[in-house]
């Protein structure tokens, strides 16, 4: 399945200015939360470079935020924009599923 | 509780009411609590009578809802009359709705539920909780990837929930073999609360045992609860000990001639009288009468109705001159009239304890307690009769309970008659093609009663109590005695008027020989007159006689001398 679309997408890039609004709640500097960010980082760049932007929230310095967006697991990535709002949890570790679950048009691998 | 132990648990009173009683002060402090049970079993209302009594008792609250939202949870306990809006305001109050979409969440790696920790220590900040409940954790399961990490996070959480010092209860919906489906009692061991909702014979009751309770003793039995617009209540009626008082105090039956029967004064307070006859034997009237005369005297009676409706009761009792309208309206009399099948047995236990605890009763009638025994097997009734009739004693309220037997039988009644202090019969007996009530008094522990059976009639003004005819014949009641005694006064006057013409008789005999006697004397008169009379003219015609002799004597002499 990777593959395919690979080959049907190509290299296409978004052309109509589309912003990726990427938000990851963590606890406090944790493994998982540097572990997490990370890797988003890393998918970032790679699939959605130039047009993304992450806001990392820190539940231990603002806990009141962490009822807006349900969030019970940590880390949480919620994608705010587009729209619909999507969420994963865990370390963002599975390249695979992270770009599943926030519905990422993947790039061929550099 | 020993006070000589150093560690006592602390508890942390419920607010519902009898659950302090069987868990001797209420559930652990402190510490979690595992509310388990199927679903509509009341959980859920357990968790908010818990909090909002913790809320309004200084012990603020956090509800965490993992089903229904804060709006739905305000509506739904708005309409049992808890305003959590405004413990809301008061910040005695908050709740914490945690929404979960399996389909939403996708797992990418390792993870754990710190977020869930930090919205739970932040809402008890907030208002500076000491209770907490969690409704139900167990959505976690179905919201959430990942078992494994779940369980590992729910130790940790109730580890956390003890840390904090939260004294929390924690539903579980009930598994199928297990108390609750993903066997939350593993972590939660400090006690554990099961609610039950059993349908037996189409009727539905509510029970609630203590599975555990860690370092506390407590009881142990399925004790039934009631859920109505008070919220949840216990009965908790089998922890009593058979060490009620026994008072020397009495009260009287209404009825002089039963007092009689019974020593004089009545029954005792605070006794149980068992009241047994046949269809029609009076039952309810004697009831009637007794609840009419424990208003005269300004006492409270409780007439708890299974047969007829208060109405029915009230304009069938005027015929008997027995009104008990007015007492209803001095609220000195209340009835509480149910059918026995509307709901199971243990529920009519909870209501009558519920009911007696509010309107304070000096008297409570059952009419009839028989009716009972429709609701569940002899067995049940009697283990729920035995309770009531505790109860009641313990408050030292006299309980007079009728019961129906049939043609004499009271197989199901010799079980609960041991419970009984007095038991009253009364019989019809169907004799010269009439029916005539008799009573007596079977039993009355402690007083001197008599042996004797009284024939009982009810009329316009009232029951009355007769002798019965004892008699060469038997036992003689009704028209019977009636005619029986008519026809002793019609021998009686029989002999009398024999007697009398006797008397008579010798009257007339001897007037009849007093007449003879003066027949006779007057008879002799006559006679004697007569014959005096002869002997007067006899005497008279000798004296003439002589003197002629003389006269021609002296003539002879003259001449024949010369």
């Amino acid at each position: 399945m990777h593959s395919d679309s690979e080959s049907d997408n190509g290299d296409g890039t978004d052309e109509n200015g589309e912003v990726w609004n990427l938000r990851l709640y963590v606890a406090g500097q944790t493994p998982k939360s540097i572990e997490a960010f990370a890797n988003l980082k890393e998918i970032c760049e790679t699939h959605l470079k130039g047009k993304y932007k992450i806001e990392v929230v820190d539940l231990v310095e603002n806990p009141e935020l962490a009822k807006n967006d349900q969030i019970l697991a940590i880390p949480t990535l919620v994608r705010k924009l587009p729209e619909p709002v999507k969420k994963i949890i865990g370390t963002l570790a599975n390249e695979e599923k992270v770009l599943v679950g926030l519905d990422i048009t993947p790039i061929k691998s550099r | 509780m020993n006070k000589s132990n150093n560690i006592i648990l602390e508890k942390s009173p419920s607010g519902i009411t009898g659950l302090d009683e069987i868990t001797e002060g209420g559930l652990p402090k402190g510490r979690p609590t595992l509310i388990c049970g199927s679903a509509g079993c009341g959980k859920t209302m357990f968790a908010m009578q818990f909090l909002v009594h913790g809320a309004e008792n200084g012990e603020p609250g956090v509800f965490v809802s993992f089903e229904e939202t804060q709006i739905e949870l305000e509506k739904n306990f708005a309409s049992l009359g808890i305003d959590l809006k405004r413990l809301e305001r008061e910040k005695k109050f908050l709740v914490e709705y945690i929404y979960m979409e399996r389909s939403e969440i996708e797992e990418t790696g390792d993870f754990d539920l710190e977020g869930l920790f930090i919205r739970l220590a932040y809402a008890v900040e907030q208002i500076g909780a000491k209770r907490i409940v969690l409704d139900t954790i167990e959505a976690l399961f179905s919201g959430m990837p990942n078992e494994f990490i779940l369980r590992a996070e729910l130790r940790r959480l109730f580890a956390w929930l003890k840390n904090h010092g939260l004294t929390a209860v924690i539903t579980g919906e009930r598994g199928e073999n297990t108390l609750t489906r993903y066997g939350l009692e593993e972590y939660v061991a400090d006690c554990v609360i099961l609610l039950d909702n059993p349908v037996i014979n189409k009727i539905s009751t509510r029970n609630i045992r203590i599975i555990k309770y860690r370092g506390s003793s407590h009881g142990y039995n399925e004790y039934p609860f009631l859920m109505d617009e008070d919220g949840i209540s216990i009965l908790p009626i089998t922890s009593l000990l058979l060490e009620h008082e026994a008072p020397n105090e009495y009260i009287s039956t209404g009825i002089k001639r039963l007092d009689t029967m019974m020593g004089g004064n009545g029954f005792y307070k605070g006794s149980s009288i068992l009241l047994t006859g046949s269809a029609g034997t009076g039952k309810s009237s004697v009831a009637a009468t007794f609840a009419e005369n424990i208003c005269k005297n300004g006492q409270k009676c409780l007439i708890f109705a299974f047969e007829e409706s208060p109405k029915q009761i009230i304009r069938n009792m005027r015929s008997i001159g027995v009104d008990l309208q007015p007492w209803i309206n001095e609220g000195l009399l209340k009835f509480q009239a149910t059918r026995p099948t509307l709901y199971g047995l243990e529920t009519h236990l909870v209501t009558i304890y519920k009911i007696v605890n509010e309107f304070k009763p000096d008297v409570v009638i059952f009419d009839p307690i028989s009716n009972l025994i429709s609701v569940g097997s002899p067995d049940e009734v009697k283990s729920v009769l035995i309770r009531i009739i505790d109860f009641l004693k313990n408050m030292q309220i006299t309980t007079l309970s009728t019961s129906l037997t049939l043609m004499g039988k009271i197989e199901t009644d010799i079980g609960v008659s041991s419970l009984m202090d007095t038991w009253i019969d009364l019989k019809s007996v169907e004799t010269n093609g009439e029916r005539n009530r008799t009573i007596d008094v079977v039993k009355t522990r402690g007083m001197n009663h008599s042996n004797q059976v009284r024939e009982f009639i009810l009329s316009n003004e009232g029951i009355k109590l007769v002798d019965i005819y004892l008699g060469p014949s038997g036992m003689l009641t009704g028209s019977a005695r009636v005619s029986q005694i008519a026809n002793e006064k019609a021998e009686k006057l029989e002999r009398q008027q024999a007697i009398e013409i006797k008397q008579l008789e010798l009257k007339q005999k001897r007037r009849a020989m007093e007449a003879q006697i003066e027949e006779l004397k007057s008879k002799f008169e006559t006679e004697k007159n007569e014959l005096d009379r002869a002997i007067e003219q006899k005497k008279l015609k000798e004296q003439v006689l002589e003197e002629e002799r003389k006269m021609m004597a002296q003539i002879r002499h003259s001449n024949g001398d010369k």
